[in-house]
């Protein structure tokens, strides 16, 4: 079945181009590009963070699935209300499959529920404010929440409903938190803008609002981990062993509070670099805590996290710990990986997710001996793919310059200097890099394939001119990709599998990946009568 | 612990807050209608997200590669209008994908601008983007009118407008809107009017196309679907046949004006007297005797039916979902001595609750229904916590219910997004009627083999 003599490189982007008309390969081509790491870590442009064409058939999606499904999707206590027609809350009930896990049967979860001011035509014509505040109140009178939050659909944008005088209005008149979001679905080119607004908000309305540190030493917060599939629960129980106290996770199995603390930590440690780098930046800027990327998809990637959150606190008895942590697991990671790579070497991998999974993910398949021949993100900007080097080259095009960048200053009172000039310079002799990602690219093999934005006319071609071991998107393509014969694994929701974080996810990935690729049912595609070795007709019935 | 803990309060009647819906917005169904179409691409006209969204959800209910484009609207496009983005993705679509219709549905977004479809597509067609012999269709979906009950009969009636012809001469066939049911159930039907020997035009029909096999190879479009030709032919057909009026009404009746084929509008047939409406309405319009092999599955499900009636009588049942799914089920229940005593359901329009009252025939003490905005799932379930129901009949999100308050749930309707089955076995149809009552008593009988004390445990039930 595998295609021995697959196409590489150049040969293999001019063939996938090849699928497009003239005028459409042009524009297409600048986002497929052939990957080669120069000496100095300098890698190939990849256009990125661009309108999808018009009638392409994109996994892309909007602005309000990335406000509302990722970013606050995972909060468990804060009542989200979607201002709009019913479907858009509809489709963002549940789906995402954030988990959470309130301590006791008495703290709220709301995350089970779907409030919608389900929109009607006479909500078009005569604005939709009215129906709003009441749908704030009713909520509020049911339910006596914490926060709400309200979150524009496309028509509220249009219509000129405002709600944010809404959320500032009925805030003043409850006495909780309410604020609002104009993260309308045509804002941006797909979900990255969605989360920029969500987090923008959130560092205004809500992160700051609690000085309150929870008690415990080396204070991290963890931003960019959303809980899908259990992940963030492993994460929270390794931190703990340990001896990290996790202040707050943006967002995965957080509460308001959390959010309201999170600048208390003294380091945060960033997951998904696309969605959320910015806040790191917001809080070291206003707020003085520090920020470095980490990594906890694999095994290794997460030794080598928690080896370096270790280094920063600079604590023997800390490191100690750490150090034992990574013994014990490694050594189970270590049993499973043994049986699993010899049935996995060699194998090929593709993977089109997301704004930091389709990089995350290639440490895992790597850990079992397999290639990634091809890459890249839905919804990812260029400092994903080539690192924060090229920050200052990108150019801001009328879709980005819509989406507001906030102006943030030192806190006065509470910005505190966390790092002393000594200590920096300790870590940086030892090459400690702060505020870092080196992007996806670098990581990868020179001669790899690189695709930003791919759509259903790529895939199709990538997995008939590679036939690859297994495909990784999401649901709406996994079911085109499988009807190839070619496993594909989702990203987004696992699935309904995991958690795949930290160590005991590597194991549980690793065992999943066996099981896709290495299972018999995928054979059995073909009936025994149309194996070219089948015998011939020995006989016939009577004909009448 | 409760995964619905804050759902404790008496119901109260609420004027702008929707929770927990029974519904979703048009343009779903007018994407899963025009899948029921060979050769066609759906169209979403408005953000990247609408069509990301209906995607989704019907590749969760199907386990299927579901296909369709979009705009992608940013906010240029919502301040000038969608013209341009729309007249790039025909160009886009017929070059790439090289359908032989693309079934265009507005969304909230394209309605609220007044983007004119047939407008746009004019000069699509005057650009020369329109390949000879190709067509671009479309159906006005605005997410905050109806539901996607809504959706579904626009675009099939748009099925209608666009391609219906009056010929010289009437043909020998029946025109029969199914409604939004499951590729399962357009098979059954088209099933049961071959074993009648009447020739039936089914559309939308995604039969084939939503139930594709497995054969290591991907069909960008799956061999399903109402053919363009087929469509041509509805207009002189002997009759059409509307099957559940709010999905399949509009259909009919524009069939009936624009070609001036007689329509009969009756309910879903799931069930039994709902089935036998069905099977009267074709013998009657085509001439022709019910074969034996028809009066034997309804001998059969009259079988199951009187076999386990002790285990149907008295059973109080809530249900949620769309209104030609719970008229049909609700009548269905009450025909077997059950009592479908709470039913809601998020679409619009007070001809439900005539229709419901009507089946139910003063059957059901106490029976409670609602229709439109707040008629939602979690009114539902603050009925069911001021009296409890012994079974719950609804899609996938009644599992929240079902486990809270430990009512067995059978799962039907749209979407259902954590089981198989509905679209491979139907529920119309007299199988279809054995396969839900195989169903209930399933989920009934589990739960009282579970929970009954040890020495009520029945070996024979």
């Amino acid at each position: 079945m595998k295609n021995q003599e697959a196409p590489q490189g150049e040969a293999l982007r001019e063939k996938v181009l090849a699928g497009y008309p003239a005028k459409l390969a042009k524009k297409r081509a600048p986002q497929l590009v052939v990957n080669h790491t120069h000496a100095d870590g300098q890698v190939p442009p990849v256009k990125a963070n661009v309108r999808t064409t018009p009638g392409i058939i994109t996994q892309r999606g909007c602005c309000y699935a990335g406000c509302k499904g990722v970013v606050l999707g995972p909060t468990r206590d804060i009542v989200n209300l979607v201002h709009g027609p019913i479907g858009c809350s509809f489709y963002a009930w549940l789906t995402r499959r954030n988990q959470t896990r309130p301590p006791t049967a008495q703290d709220e979860n709301f995350m089970t529920y779907c409030f919608s001011t389900d929109m009607q035509d006479e909500n078009i014509v005569f604005g939709g404010e009215k129906k709003l505040r009441a749908a704030v109140q009713e909520a509020y009178d049911l339910f006596h929440p914490k926060a709400i939050g309200i979150f524009s659909t496309c028509p509220v944008g249009l219509i000129g409903d405002d709600v944010h005088a809404v959320a500032k209005e009925m805030k003043e008149k409850l006495g909780i938190n309410i604020f609002g979001f104009s993260c309308e679905g045509y804002k941006g080119v797909s979900q990255s803008a969605g989360h920029h607004i969500a987090n923008n908000q959130l560092f205004k309305h809500v992160i700051g609002l609690d000085d309150q540190a929870p008690e415990g030493k080396f204070k991290i917060t963890m931003l960019g981990e959303y809980n899908i599939g259990g992940d963030a629960f492993v994460l929270e129980e390794l931190l703990a062993r340990c001896g990290f106290t996790l202040v707050a996770t943006l967002s995965g199995n957080s509460t308001i509070n959390q959010f309201e603390r999170a600048h208390t930590a003294d380091l945060n440690v960033v997951m998904c670099h696309r969605s959320i780098n910015y806040v790191a930046d917001m809080i070291e800027k206003k707020y003085g805590v520090p920020w470095f990327k980490v990594n906890f998809i694999g095994a290794k990637s997460t030794a080598k996290s928690l080896r370096k959150m270790a280094a920063f606190f600079d604590d023997a008895e800390l490191a100690a710990r750490v150090e034992q942590v990574i013994a014990e697991e490694l050594a189970k990671v270590e049993a499973v990986a043994a049986r699993i790579k010899p049935r996995c070497t060699g194998k090929t991998a593709m993977l089109f997710v997301g704004g930091s999974r389709a990089h995350h993910y290639q440490d895992l398949f790597a850990e079992i001996g397999m290639k990634t021949i091809a890459a890249g993100y839905e919804f990812a900007h260029r400092d994903d793919y080539e690192g924060r080097r090229v920050l200052s080259s990108i150019t801001v095009d009328a879709d980005s310059r819509n989406i507001e960048e906030l102006e943030v200053e030192k806190d006065p009172k509470r910005y505190r200097k966390i790092l002393s000039d000594e200590k920096r310079q300790k870590l940086a002799s030892v090459n400690f890099e702060f505020n870092d990602y080196q992007g996806m690219m670098p990581q990868m093999d020179d001669e790899t394939l690189v695709i930003d934005d791919i759509n259903e006319q790529d895939t199709q071609r990538l997995l008939e001119l590679c036939k690859p071991d297994i495909f990784c998107a999401g649901i709406k393509e996994k079911y085109s990709v499988q009807k190839h014969g070619i496993p594909c694994k989702q990203l987004h929701s696992y699935d309904y599998g995991g958690p795949y974080a930290g160590f005991q996810g590597a194991i549980n990935f690793y065992q999943e990946i066996d099981r896709l690729i290495n299972t018999r049912i995928w054979s059995f595609i073909e009936p025994p009568w149309e194996v070219a070795a089948s015998p011939t007709l020995e006989a016939t019935y009577e004909r009448g | 612990m409760a995964l619905l803990r804050h759902t404790n309060q008496p119901a109260v009647e609420r004027q702008a807050l929707t929770i927990n819906p029974a519904k979703t917005c048009q343009p779903v169904g007018a994407l899963y209608a025009a899948l029921g179409v060979h050769n066609c691409l759906p169209h979403s006209h408005g953000s990247q997200g609408c069509c990301s969204y209906h995607r989704s959800v019907l590749t969760r209910h199907y386990k299927e590669p579901v296909m369709a484009a979009t705009s992608s609207f940013t906010e240029g496009s919502s301040v000038f209008g969608g013209q341009s983005n729309l007249l790039a993705a025909i160009e886009n679509i017929f070059t790439l994908y090289a359908p032989d219709i693309i079934a265009v549905h507005t969304t909230c977004l394209s309605e609220t601008i007044g983007d004119d479809i047939p407008q746009i597509a004019a000069k699509a067609q005057n650009e020369g983007k329109i390949p000879a012999g190709k067509f671009v269709i479309h159906a006005n979906t605005p997410s905050y009118v109806g539901s996607h009950v809504t959706g579904f009969a626009n675009m099939t009636k748009s099925l209608v407008s666009y391609f219906a012809e009056k010929g010289p001469a009437k043909l020998r066939t029946v025109n029969v809107v199914p409604g939004w049911v499951e590729p399962a159930d357009m098979r059954e039907i088209k099933r049961i009017a071959a074993l009648m020997g009447v020739e039936i035009i089914l559309f939308p029909d995604t039969s084939d196309v939503l139930d594709a096999p497995q054969i290591g190879k991907h069909e960008f479009y799956p061999r399903g679907g109402v053919t363009v030709q087929a469509l041509r032919k509805t207009g002189s057909s002997q009759a059409t046949i509307a099957l559940g009026p709010t999905a399949s009404g509009s259909a009919a009746l524009e069939l009936e004006k624009k070609c001036e084929v007689e329509a009969t509008m009756l309910e879903l047939p799931i069930g039994l007297r709902a089935t036998d409406a069905f099977i009267d309405a074709l013998r009657r319009i085509a001439g022709v005797e019910v074969p034996q092999a028809l009066k034997d599955e309804r001998g059969r499900l009259m079988d199951v039916i009187t076999d386990m009636h002790q285990y149907f009588y008295g059973k109080r049942v809530a249900l949620w979902g769309d209104p030609d799914q719970l008229v049909s089920l609700a009548g269905f229940l009450a025909d077997v001595d059950m009592q479908p005593v709470y039913t809601v359901t998020g679409t619009p329009g007070r001809a439900f609750e005539e229709r419901l009252t009507r089946v139910l025939a003063g059957r059901v003490p106490g029976v409670r229904m609602r229709q439109g905005a707040q008629a939602d799932m979690f009114l539902l379930h603050q009925w069911i916590k001021e009296q409890a129901v012994d079974l719950l009949v609804g899609n996938t999100y009644g599992k929240y219910i079902a486990r809270d308050e430990n009512i067995p749930l059978v799962r039907h309707g749209f979407p259902i997004l954590d089981r198989v089955g509905h679209a491979y076995f139907p529920s119309v149809g007299y199988l279809g009627g054995i396969r839900m009552l195989e169903k209930i008593l399933q989920a009934l009988q589990d739960k009282q083999d579970r929970d009954c004390p040890e020495e009520a445990v029945e070996l024979v039930m």
